[in-house]
C-alpha cells in the first residue's frame, strides 16, 4: 500500500545540534506507528517537523504526495494532520461541548465565524465523538472539572472532530492508570479504522498491545524499525533504550 | 438536571448582565434631571471612556493582548473630530495656531476635515488602519505577550512625541482647542451640550450591543481560546494571526470613536491624553470593572473616572496613590473586578438560598 506520509532525509537542527538527524521512513495507510526511543532521541522533534511546528534545516515531509514542509501550522492542519500534545491542550473556560465545536468547524475564517452556524451534521458528529469518548454526559461542564485522563480524551475527541486522515499523538497515555491506558488504546484501534496514528510514547506494554509498526530512534536517528517481536529483540535497541527503562515491562 | 442548569446559568448570566446594563442606561438617561450642566458635561466624558472600554476589552479581556498604547487610537479619532471642529470655529480662515506658527495656507490634509461626516469616518478608519499595520508586523511575526505590550506603549511615546513636534500641523503641546460650533449649534449652548450628551449614551448602547453579538458569535469562543491557548488553535487550524489583527483593528476604531466623542463635550485634545500616563489608567478602568465582561469594562471606566473627579477636587495629590494602590490590591484579591466579585457573591447566596430551601 501507498505512504500516506513520507519523511525523507529529514534534519531539524538547533544551534547546530542535530535533533533529527537525516530520518527517513514513510507510514502507511491504516497504520498505528509508534515512535520510541530515550530521552532527547528526537521524538516529539520529529513529531514538530511534521506539524510544522518546527521548519527542518533539510529534507522533505510528504503528506499525500502533498510537499508540506513549510506549510504553516493551520495550513497543515487543513490539510488532514491532527496533532496532540504531551501535556492536555484543552480551552479552560468553555465547556467541552464549546471545545468540540471550535475543532468541528471546517471553515475556519473570520467571515464563518461571525455569520455561520453549525450545521445540522456536525452537531451530529460532536455528539457521536463525545458518546465515543465518553464525555457526552459531561458535555456542558468546563474541562478543570475533567479528570487527567479524560482532558486527554477531549483532546483526541477534539482531534477525530477535525477529521484528520493523520493524527500524531505525543505520549496520550502518560499518567494514566491501566485501566485508563486501555480505554485509550481500544479508542485509537478504533480511530484507526478511518485514520492513520503516529504515536509516541515510552509506555513499552502499550506499545506491544498496540503497534502495527515501531520506528526506534536513538539521538535523532533511527536505529531500527519493524514490528514489535523484532525490534525487542534487536541488540543495539536493547542496549541503548530497552535495556535501561523499557526492561522492566519486557 | 444538572446539564439543564448548567445550561440555564449562562444564560441567566446573559440576562443579568443585560438588565445591569440596561439600569446604567436608565440611570445615565434620567441623569441630567438630577445633575449640574457640569456634571452631566463630565458623565459625557466617562461615556466616552466607557466606549473606549469595551474595546479595550475585546482585545485585553477577550483576547489576552494587553494594549498599553490604547491611547493613540483614542488620539487619533479625537484629532480627527477636533480638525474638523477647529475648521468650523476658523470659519474658512487659517485656523488660529497655524498661522502663529507660520503657517500661509491650509495643508492638502486639513481640507478635507471641514466635512463633518468626512471627520467622524476618519475618526474611525485612521486609528483601524494604523492597528492593522502594527498589528500585521507584529502578530505576523509572533510577537505576543510582554513584547507586544512594550512595542504598543512606544508607540504611545511615538506619536506624543510627533503630535508635539508637528506644531504647525497638530498644535504641538496645546493640542486643538477654542471651538465654537458643532454642525452650527454652538457649544456653549446648553441645549448642544444635552444633545452631545444623548448622543452618546446611543452610541455607548450601540458598540455594546454590537460587541455582545460579536462575542456570542463563534468569533467570541475563538478570541478566549486565542487566550488561553494559542497554540491549540494554531493545531486546530485557525490562523489567529487573521484573529488578532481584527480584534485590535476593531479596538482601535472604537477607541477612535470614543475620542471623536470625547472631544466636542470636553473641547480640548492634546497629545497628554495619548500618552503612557492615560493609556495605562484605560487598562486599570477594565482591570476594575472586570476584564472579560463587556459590562465590567463600561462599570469599570464609569467608577473609576467618577472616583477620579471626586477625589481629586477633594484632594488633588492624593489621587495617583489611591488609584495605583487600588490597581494592586485588585490584581492581588479581585483579579475579576467588580464584575467577578459580584459573580462570586451571588453564587454564594443562591447556593446557600438552595441549602435552606432543603
Amino acid at each position: 500500500m501507498e505512504s500516506i506520509l513520507q519523511i525523507d532525509n529529514l534534519t531539524v537542527s538547533f544551534d547546530g545540534f542535530k535533533a533529527v538527524n537525516n530520518v527517513n521512513t514513510g507510514i502507511k495507510k491504516g497504520e498505528i506507528r509508534f515512535f520510541i526511543g530515550p530521552n532527547g532521541a528526537g521524538k516529539t522533534t520529529l513529531l514538530d517537523a511534521i506539524c510544522g511546528r518546527v521548519k527542518p534545516q533539510s529534507g522533505q515531509v510528504k503528506f499525500l504526495d502533498r510537499e508540506v514542509t513549510r506549510y504553516a501550522e493551520h495550513e497543515i492542519v487543513n490539510v488532514g494532520i491532527g496533532r496532540k500534545f504531551q501535556v492536555p491542550s484543552v480551552f479552560t473556560n468553555m465547556t467541552v461541548y464549546e471545545n468540540m465545536e471550535l475543532a468541528v468547524v471546517k471553515d475556519r475564517s473570520l467571515y464563518s465565524s461571525l455569520f455561520q452556524r453549525l450545521k445540522k451534521e456536525q452537531i451530529e458528529r460532536i455528539e457521536d465523538i463525545l458518546v465515543t469518548i465518553g464525555l457526552y454526559e459531561k458535555r456542558y461542564n468546563t474541562p478543570t472539572a475533567l479528570s487527567h485522563g479524560e482532558k486527554q480524551w477531549l483532546e483526541i475527541g477534539m482531534l477525530l472532530a477535525q477529521e484528520p486522515k493523520l493524527m500524531l499523538l505525543d505520549e496520550p497515555v502518560a499518567g494514566m492508570g491501566r485501566a485508563e491506558t486501555d480505554k485509550t488504546g481500544e479508542l485509537l484501534k478504533k480511530i484507526a479504522q478511518t485514520c492513520t496514528i503516529v504515536v509516541v510514547e515510552h509506555d513499552m506494554e502499550f506499545v506491544r498491545d498496540y503497534a502495527s509498526k515501531v520506528t526506534v530512534l536513538h539521538e535523532g536517528a533511527i536505529l531500527d524499525e519493524g514490528s514489535v517481536y523484532d525490534v525487542q529483540n534487536n541488540q543495539k535497541v536493547i542496549d541503548v533504550y530497552l535495556g535501561r527503562g523499557g526492561e522492566r515491562d519486557a | 438536571m444538572i446539564l439543564c442548569s448548567m445550561f440555564d446559568a449562562r444564560s441567566l448570566e446573559n440576562s443579568k448582565e443585560k438588565l445591569v446594563f440596561s439600569v446604567i442606561i436608565l440611570g445615565l438617561v434620567l441623569a441630567p434631571l438630577f445633575l449640574s450642566d457640569f456634571r452631566i458635561n463630565l458623565l459625557g466624558k466617562f461615556i466616552a471612556y466607557a466606549i473606549l472600554a469595551i474595546g479595550l476589552d475585546l482585545i485585553w479581556g477577550f483576547t489576552g493582548i494587553l494594549s498599553l498604547g490604547h491611547g493613540v487610537f483614542f488620539g487619533l479619532g479625537a484629532y480627527c473630530m477636533a480638525m474638523y471642529l477647529k475648521l468650523e470655529a476658523a470659519n474658512g480662515k487659517l485656523p488660529d495656531f497655524m498661522s502663529w506658527s507660520g503657517l500661509e495656507g491650509l495643508p492638502w490634509f486639513w481640507k478635507p476635515f471641514s466635512n463633518s461626516i468626512f471627520a467622524l469616518v476618519m475618526a474611525i478608519l485612521v486609528p483601524s488602519i494604523l492597528a492593522f499595520f502594527i498589528g500585521f508586523l507584529t502578530f505576523k511575526n509572533r510577537i505576543r505577550g510582554v513584547y507586544f505590550s512594550i512595542l504598543s506603549q512606544a508607540l504611545a511615546i511615538i506619536f506624543v512625541t510627533l503630535f508635539i513636534g508637528q506644531q504647525a500641523y497638530t498644535g504641538g503641546t496645546n493640542g486643538l482647542t477654542n471651538y465654537k460650533s458643532i454642525l452650527g449649534s454652538a457649544l456653549s449652548n446648553g441645549s448642544t451640550k444635552l444633545v452631545l450628551y444623548y448622543i452618546s449614551i446611543g452610541i455607548l448602547v450601540l458598540v455594546y450591543v454590537f460587541c455582545s453579538v460579536l462575542v456570542k458569535r463563534r468569533l467570541g469562543r475563538i478570541l478566549v481560546a486565542i487566550r488561553d491557548g494559542e497554540n491549540r488553535v494554531r493545531f486546530s487550524g485557525y490562523n489567529p494571526t487573521t484573529y488578532k489583527i481584527f480584534v485590535y483593528c476593531l479596538s482601535a476604531g472604537i477607541a477612535g470613536l470614543a475620542g471623536a466623542i470625547f472631544v466636542p463635550q470636553v473641547g480640548i485634545i492634546s497629545p497628554a491624553e495619548m500618552g503612557i500616563v492615560p493609556s495605562i489608567e484605560m487598562i486599570i478602568w477594565v482591570a476594575i470593572g472586570g476584564r472579560g465582561t463587556l459590562i465590567g469594562a463600561v462599570i469599570g471606566a464609569i467608577l473609576v473616572n467618577a472616583l477620579k473627579s471626586g477625589i481629586s477636587e477633594s484632594f488633588p495629590d492624593v489621587w495617583s496613590y489611591f488609584i495605583g494602590l487600588a490597581f494592586i490590591f485588585i490584581v492581588l484579591f479581585m483579579p475579576n473586578g467588580i464584575v467577578g466579585l459580584a459573580k462570586k457573591i451571588t453564587r454564594k447566596v443562591s447556593k446557600q438560598a438552595l441549602h435552606t430551601n432543603h
